[in-house]
């Protein structure tokens, strides 16, 4: 049965895939494996770290936690589709340069997506209320005060 | 202005912020295998068989192997802390005869895709007969196999009459202190990728970190190659903190792999495989003794603790407990110090470094001691701690102790300036009133301190190539590593302004074995110190090249010339980008034949025998909640004096990174298995890592009071201060708001901790 | 950390889904709702289901909405719709603030109300609620529809009422009375973990501020969540006070059984009843 693969059409960063997949694949590993975007990166595979963090139809989602099939038809963005196309980056993506949010960057795509749907959610978020949002992903480098610096600065324009 | 000291934005940012980054699961090749490694379920068995039938059935699996499969290869070797008798005690890259934790790897499986590998993983059964687990390093020692026990070695250390001192002392403090089993945890997984390129007859590993030129070498030597024959490529790193990076048994058999199978073969760990394999850290015991006079003056320290190495003795030898014996007295001047240290093995995961290295314990045990002499003479905490620094007019301070193979001398620092400017910038006196009036209300809050000496810049040797080519862009080739810390915006700040050009035109290249025959990668604090250092020393060489050629082609003085910007001018004259200085350098041109090598392009080294010693000092407050024990840290100081900060941001930035993993050791981390070894942290929903929701407001010092003499910049290691004393002062405060009884012994306090020692509930 | 290879059946009615249900029940098959919990065990291989029954296509499961004075929750509504309150007065209030103790933010946008009380974790927190104020279940199965209430509907850790053909179809809660105050309190050792201890109290007052009726309940704790009889009958008639809230602690922690390490797990119901009751009765006495 694991040789049964699911034909999955969906847009991705607003341009539409289609991929063949096990019914086991993840969203994450579609994404990685079958589409060539690797800045969604999986830290866990379990639904604890949040670094596969994507937006699934503007929600933000574990991407380690939809199976890549449940995706059918929905609109998913990622990290490779914040910066415009001449690579000019999103002001939050600024934000986190300028405020040194990153030092490894490996959950940084994950805690952009977040940011990026807190941004879209709510862009006059509470403190209190963006650090209950942002304790959603895990970040073993910077201690957070520079994610969250960057978020607040463009929570604030 | 000099580029160096300014928090300039960093180089690495760009392609991090837009997912174009390299992690070790980003590469892949063409007709790649994925390898699985089948682990050990119990923490102590005899391993009588492995069948590995059912899981070569599977279609897909293209090879599994056991321990007889790879019985030719040598297992880890030590890079560090060789101490006689430890290679017994090394870990063979698949189990033989006996599995002695739970992860160890007893086969692997290769395979078409990840999925596959990992279901006929499951199909490997392995016949085990349980052996008792010992679990406690300071249980008596067992076998370890038929002729070697448990304890490897002992580690003594000392130096003075401490029989002397106690038999003169004014009161004598006997502590137990534990700290527990936590580590690293970095939120990439580890990852190994190995290619072997028949053409070339080039074996290449990418994924790899921290230390490729050891590793390369090692490499090489167990599968019987030529260094030159093997490369290691570093590509993106997802935080290293000391445990990736060192030669695992996953290295070994994905290379053994590609060159057997003669296809790639990758190899990205799950998060329950890192949890269990990857190494662990920190748990220890002391008991603790110590001497002091009537002024609360330290006369002698008795060390003697136990040092849970888990199964096996990896690359690391016995470092940690090297330096848990060897830097235990940190700020303080003690006449006579005596270290016993038991190197015990359990049935545990393999231990060795986490950032701040056997500091992190011994500034726990040492800032209990502070506290403790505090209580029992009735004295302040913070003067206890003044009155026993090693004062500023005995700098460079040699103690009669070493570290790291390495003679412990401090090599500057003025230890009562900085607590000072802490005590200041935190408000301690303010806080003290007001916590008095907060107690006086029946709120359990208090105040707690840990001070400490760091060390950093680890020689001997370091060494980089530094090249400018004709369009003016310079190429900084290091052996150093990088694990995300920000190594290459540092050093192309320190190259910038030794050469004279604008930091962004500056490409560090670090990591590729490839293009440096010489490297030390990047450990214990030492990359800005050592790799800087050669990073600075090559920059001015560079300009000296630059600015004698320039003069012959300006036709001007030498002296009158600088460079500015990457051009080559003097003050009324013309300027010449330094590209064309490259240029007139190039092989083949006049100029060129004077010289030994053409272009413009030099190498720089740096040689240092003893190590810097920064210093800092963590304050702290908290309130206990006397209904869950939950530990609110309502405010906490970090200062730190590193010599000179080459990127005060990113220096910041490590701070507070690092503290956040120092509160994760003091209040919520820990590996804890059950009466049979089996592992119960083995998700990250158990292992308890910080969120930002448990980070407290914090404030970060930074001091250059005290540069060190032993670099021509000044600087001293950043990486690790802000991890060092995180245990010691949250148990201070902890302690504080318990009456400053010395309740608090262990590390990691947990509310249940906290609720027994409040006495809401019963051990 | 991948999942072991399954058959994934997505039908686009209930109706379909239930004839799945049936046809692979008897072979382990299960149903995959929001998959928050589902999935991350699947990854870890402790469960190997060979049949994955997906409802997330049935448009019929997401319905939410009030009628004869109760709040119909679809079992595929997910967490994150109760950020705002879903219904008028207490009974929305109650659920944003209880849903900001479940997980995180895109975890409770996928995970659901329906799946989190089949899944029958103890320490869940809106089991406690369908407990505490007093829900109705709505199965379905080849067989029909059937109603099963709350306590019934949770047998143990991990276990329900429900067969292994059974879909939960619909959850019902009575709304709460305009005059109802209620608190809510858990203790988790970080932000977004799994509750070592929680407590939902639900009050009505009588004209001169005594409790008229009490609902107090625990989860967490127990195999199980309850409502905590004896604490209740002890709060009833009673005016609130500071040592109303400790007396009330301190018989929830008598009348609790915990699972593990009793005493610990005691103290911090107590806590969170005391918490949870002070919170209910005088909010602004907490406050102060």
């Amino acid at each position: 049965m694991s040789d049964v693969l699911h034909r999955v059409r969906m847009t991705v960063n607003a341009r539409a895939a289609t991929i063949a997949v096990e019914a086991r694949r993840t969203l994450a590993e579609a994404l990685r494996e079958d589409l060539g975007l690797t800045g969604t990166h999986l830290g866990c595979e379990h639904g604890v770290c949040g670094a596969c963090t994507v937006l699934m139809d503007g929600a933000p989602v574990r991407a380690c936690l939809v199976l890549a099939v449940q995706a059918e038809g929905a609109a998913i963005r990622t990290v490779e589709g914040l910066a415009a196309p001449d690579g000019t980056l999103h002001p939050l993506q600024q934000a986190f340069a300028d405020h040194h949010a990153l030092q490894c960057g490996y959950c940084t795509p994950g805690f952009l997506m977040l940011a990026m749907a807190m941004l879209e959610e709510n862009p006059a978020m509470e403190e209190a209320e963006m650090v209950e949002r942002l304790s959603s992903n895990l970040c073993r480098c910077t201690g957070y005060a520079g994610i969250l610096a960057a978020v607040r600065s463009v929570m604030r324009r | 202005m000099s580029v160096i000291g300014r928090s300039v934005p960093r180089l690495e940012d760009p392609p991090l912020l837009r997912g174009e980054g390299a992690f070790a699961a980003d590469i892949s090749f063409p007709r790649q295998l994925h390898m699985r490694v089948v682990r050990a379920e119990m923490a102590h068995a005899r391993l009588l068989a492995v069948d590995v039938s059912a899981a070569l059935a599977l279609p897909g699996v293209v090879a599994v192997w056991t321990g007889e499969d790879v019985a030719t290869i040598p297992p880890i070797p030590f890079r560090a802390t060789k101490l006689k008798g430890l290679e017994p005690y090394c870990q063979p890259i698949l189990a033989r005869g006996r599995v002695r934790y739970v992860g160890e790897p007893v086969a692997v499986v290769f395979a078409e895709n990840a999925a596959l590998a990992e279901d006929a993983a499951d199909l490997v059964v392995a016949d085990l007969e349980e052996l008792p687990a010992l679990l406690d390093a300071a249980a008596p020692p067992r076998d370890f196999d038929a002729t070697h026990a448990t304890e490897p070695a002992i580690l003594r250390k000392s130096y003075g009459d401490v029989e002397a001192g106690f038999a003169a002392a004014h009161a004598v403090l006997d502590l137990d202190l534990s700290i527990g089993r936590h580590s690293g945890v970095p939120l990439e997984t580890r990852g190994a990728i190995a290619r072997y390129d028949a053409a070339s007859d080039t074996l290449e590993l990418h994924g790899t970190a921290k230390k490729q030129h050891w590793n390369r070498d090692e490499i090489a030597r167990l599968l019987g190659r030529s260094p030159t024959s093997v490369h290691l490529f570093e590509g993106h790193v997802g935080g290293g903190f000391g445990v990736r990076g060192e030669l695992y048994p996953e290295d070994l058999l994905v290379c053994l792999a590609a060159l057997r199978l003669r296809r790639p073969v990758k190899w990205i760990e799950d998060r329950r495989e890192h949890l269990v394999a990857t190494n662990h850290s920190r748990q220890q015991r002391h008991r603790l003794r110590a001497a002091v006079d009537a002024e609360g003056r330290l006369i002698a320290i008795d060390n003697v603790f136990f040092h849970d190495q888990g199964a096996y003795v990896r690359t690391h030898g016995a470092r940690v407990a090297d330096m848990s014996a060897g830097l235990l007295l940190g700020p303080y001047a003690v006449p006579a110090y005596r270290a016993t240290g038991h190197f015990r093995l359990t049935n545990k995961t393999p231990a060795a470094t986490y950032r701040a290295p056997g500091r992190y314990e011994g500034t726990f045990v040492r800032e209990r001691l502070m506290d403790a002499i505090a209580a029992r003479l009735g004295l302040d905490r913070v003067e206890v701690r003044r009155r026993n620094f090693v004062p500023v007019s005995a700098m460079p301070f040699t103690r009669p102790l070493d570290a790291l193979g390495t003679d412990v001398v401090l090599d500057s620092g003025d230890y009562a300036l900085l607590l000072d400017k802490a005590l200041a910038r935190f408000g301690w006196e303010a806080r003290q009133a007001d916590i008095a009036r907060r107690r006086a209300a029946g709120e359990s809050v208090g105040l707690g301190l840990g001070f400490f000496v760091e060390k950093s810049g680890l020689g001997p040797s370091d060494g980089v190539r530094m090249s400018v080519d004709p369009t003016g862009v310079v190429e900084l080739v290091t052996g150093a590593a990088s694990v995300g810390q920000g190594v290459e915006t540092a050093l192309a700040q320190i190259a910038a302004d030794a050469l004279g050009v604008d930091y962004r035109c500056v490409r560090v290249v670090r990591g590729q074995t490839n293009r440096i025959e010489f490297g030390s990668g990047a450990h214990a604090s030492r990359v800005t110190v050592m790799s800087g250092s050669a990073t600075h020393l090559a920059g001015l060489a560079l300009r000296d090249l630059a600015l004698g050629t320039a003069a012959t082609l300006l036709q001007a003085p030498k002296e009158s010339l600088t460079i500015v910007d990457g051009m080559v001018c003097r003050a009324d004259g013309p300027a010449l980008p330094i590209g064309e200085v490259a240029r007139a350098l190039a092989a083949g041109t006049k100029l060129s034949r004077e010289r030994a090598v053409p272009g413009l392009t030099t190498e720089g080294w740096f040689h240092s025998d003893h190590m810097t010693y920064p210093y800092g000092v963590h304050l702290a407050q908290v309130a206990l909640d006397r209904m869950t024990g939950a530990v609110a840290v309502e405010h906490y100081l970090v200062a730190y004096d590193v010599g000179r900060a080459v990127n005060p941001k990113l220096v910041e930035g490590q701070i507070i990174g690092g503290f956040a993993q120092g509160l994760g050791g003091a209040l919520f981390e820990e590996f804890r298995y059950d009466e049979r070894g089996q592992p119960l942290s083995t998700t990250l929903a158990d292992y308890l890592m910080p969120t930002i929701a448990e980070m407290p407001p914090l404030d970060v010092l930074v001091t250059e009071d005290a540069p060190s003499p032993l670099n021509p910049l000044g600087v001293k290691g950043a990486g690790e201060g802000g991890t060092n004393a995180v245990g010691a002062a949250i148990a201070s405060a902890i302690d504080d708001a318990l009456g400053n009884k010395g309740l608090v012994t262990r590390l990691p306090v947990t509310p249940r901790e906290v609720l027994r020692l409040l006495g809401e509930i019963e051990a | 950390m991948k999942a072991p290879p399954f058959e994934w059946h997505r039908p686009a009615t209930l109706a379909e889904a239930v004839a799945s249900l049936a046809a692979v029940a008897p072979q382990d098959g299960r149903v995959l709702a929001g998959g928050q919990s589902l999935l991350p065990a699947m990854a870890l291989r402790v469960a190997r289901p060979p049949h994955l029954v997906d409802i997330n296509g049935i448009a019929e499961l997401g319905e939410l909405r009030v009628e004869d004075n109760a709040l119909r929750i679809g079992a595929l509504v997910r967490h994150a719709a109760f950020h705002r309150p879903v219904a008028h007065g207490p009974l929305g209030a109650l659920m944003a603030g209880v849903v900001r103790h479940i997980a995180h933010w895109p975890i409770r946008t996928r995970g659901s109300f329906g799946g989190s009380l089949c899944h029958a974790d103890p320490a869940s927190e809106w089991p406690l609620v369908a407990v505490v104020l007093g829900a109705t279940m709505q199965a379905v199965s080849l067989r029909g529809d059937r109603l099963i209430d709350g306590p019934a509907f949770l047998r143990g850790p991990l276990e329900t009422a429900l067969a292994p053909d059974e879909i939960l179809r619909a959850v019902t809660l009575p709304l709460l009375p305009a005059d109802a105050h209620w608190g809510f309190e858990e203790v988790a050792r970080r932000a977004g973990d799994f509750a070592q201890a929680m407590a939902l109290v639900v009050l009505r007052m009588d004209a001169i501020g005594r409790v008229a009726e009490a609902r107090i309940g625990i989860g967490g704790v127990e195999a199980v969540p309850r409502r905590l009889a004896a604490v209740e009958a002890l709060v009833n008639g009673r005016l609130p006070s500071a040592t109303l809230v400790e007396e009330a602690g301190r018989a929830a922690a008598a009348a609790c059984d915990p699972m593990e390490d009793a005493p610990y797990r005691r103290a911090l119901v107590r806590a969170v009843v005391s918490r949870a009751l002070a919170s209910a009765a005088m909010p602004q006495a907490l406050a102060a």
